[in-house]
């Protein structure tokens, strides 16, 4: 494991990061030099310090997403070097260390782009339409009771690990930044197939996947063309896997469900 | 609107349209590159135009020719639809972006390629499909084989690819098909919801020599007439 390295050099960096007013103000790119930052530092700890010094010279300091800074809540975000979470796979941008960057790099900052992730500020953007999404389907409403006792209710541990890891999807958006066409399959499909492959997602099975599709298009993300390139950018490993999953609950349930 | 136009109205219903139109397309490859094989035969030509002239008249052969043109219509309108619906999920780009970092060169240009195929498709109904079935665009020599008149499509071929620009354009464009079908012949069975671990990789690697044979029979073609005819 790397851990702090008292002779790690600190480096002389060059960012160029994306500033916007608000939601309806024009953006552009603006560069920030920044000195003296260890390799050790997370990428966001990089940008506090750029902050700081922003606020120190009275400047407005930059708008960024951020939450738990261990990886888990999915709130921080940034397209980083033209890669959504930066250039390392399987990291999310506060996971993503100084040490994976050389002294003298120029590094661009930009927030997701796509229409359903309106900017607010800087690289602030509105994922809000990921909760309309999960309104629509990405829940469970009967009531399931109390807890059931351990291996009281049968699912065979593969489809349980697979359930799991389709649950591992923090809603960070990185997929739909990833995409060429903007496209939220692979966040639908994750919260489509957790819940379609255990008993207590079956009663909802064939309105969640048809109401889930039909808000994902409503709120403007584009169609899904397996390039693939949500799945390699995705921070925690969602599978394409689950996209090919919704795919046959769509057709499922669209040639049996009682919607008309 | 009802369950069935809300259904292939959807990006994913449209895109079961463009698998399933793309897949019956690719059959149509294998069914005319059968039939382009007739062109090696060393008879002058005879047995390609009595093959073209069993295509040109056979009830069956004429049936599926209409489904051929609506497989083409739904293929290229749907792909207008999405691609139009793509452009605008995302209305500004980014100012920097490795997309090759993620996701292959055809997977991501897979419009441009059907664009270049689309061109060479209308070129090339120019240069044999309109003089053979509708006597347009300068109409066909003709040919007697066992006292029967038959339409010479094979000199209209072997014409054509002394042409260094046709058989430019034709190899060109095969290879864009190639790389068209490289992504889109496994793509399609993803998007019909097609993938297992007992078969995706099979279809995976099938796929690839798929597109690599067919094409390269295809393109092999006016390369033979331009080199060796």
């Amino acid at each position: 494991m790397a851990g702090s390295n008292p002779n790690a050099k600190p480096m002389d960096l060059t960012l160029k990061v994306w500033r916007q007013k608000d939601r309806n103000s024009a953006g552009q790119m603006v560069t920030y030099p920044v000195k003296g930052i260890s390799p050790d530092m997370s990428f966001l700890e990089m940008m506090d310090v750029l902050n700081e010094d922003l606020l120190r010279k009275g400047e407005d300091p930059i708008a960024f997403d951020h939450d738990c800074r261990e990886g888990i809540c999915g709130m921080c975000s940034l397209y980083i070097n033209g890669r959504p979470h930066g250039p390392e796979r399987g990291t999310t941008t506060c996971q993503l260390h100084m040490r994976h960057f050389k002294d003298g790099d120029t590094i661009t900052i930009e927030p997701w782009r796509a229409a359903a992730f309106p900017v607010h500020k800087d690289l602030v953007v509105d994922r809000s339409a990921f909760d309309r999404i999960q309104q629509a389907g990405g829940y469970v409403s009967v009531n399931t009771g109390g807890v059931p006792d351990a291996n009281a209710i049968p699912i065979p541990k593969s489809i349980a690990d697979k359930a799991f890891d389709a649950a591992t999807c923090i809603g960070c958006g990185a997929c739909v930044a990833a995409c060429k066409n903007a496209s939220a399959m692979l966040f639908v499909s994750a919260k489509v197939s957790q819940l379609a492959m255990l008993p207590q997602g079956q009663t909802e099975r064939k309105t969640r996947v048809e109401n889930m599709v039909a808000q994902m298009d409503i709120e403007g993300f584009g169609s899904c063309t397996n390039t693939g390139a949500c799945a390699a950018e995705c921070p925690v490993g969602i599978s394409l896997e689950n996209i090919d999953m919704l795919r046959r609950e769509f057709i499922y349930a669209k040639a049996t469900s009682e919607s008309l | 609107m009802n369950w069935f136009t809300k259904t292939f109205s959807s990006t994913v219903g449209r895109k079961i349209v463009m698998a399933v139109t793309g897949l019956f397309l690719c059959s149509f490859l294998v069914v005319h590159l059968i039939g382009n094989l007739q062109l090696f035969r060393n008879d002058g030509g005879e047995a390609f135009n009595l093959y073209s002239d069993f295509m040109a008249h056979n009830g069956v052969i004429r049936f599926m020719e209409i489904i051929l043109v609506l497989g083409f219509v739904f293929h290229i309108y749907d792909a207008l639809v999405l691609t139009r619906l793509n452009k605008a999920a995302r209305p500004i780009g980014y100012v920097n972006s490795h997309p090759e970092e993620n996701s292959s060169w055809s997977s991501r240009n897979m419009g441009l390629l059907g664009t270049v195929i689309l061109v060479f498709l209308i070129i090339h109904l120019w240069n044999f499909f309109v003089p053979a079935r509708f006597e347009a665009n300068g109409g066909l020599e003709r040919v007697m084989i066992e006292d029967v008149e038959y339409h010479n499509l094979y000199s209209a071929v072997v014409l054509a690819f002394q042409n260094p620009i046709y058989v430019a354009i034709y190899v060109i464009s095969m290879i864009a098909l190639a790389y068209h079908l490289i992504h889109g012949f496994q793509s399609a069975f993803q998007t019909l919801g097609l993938d297992h671990k007992k078969y995706t990789p099979f279809i995976q690697k099938f796929g690839v020599a798929f597109s690599i044979l067919v094409c390269l029979g295809f393109a092999i073609i006016p390369l033979y007439f331009f080199f060796l005819v």
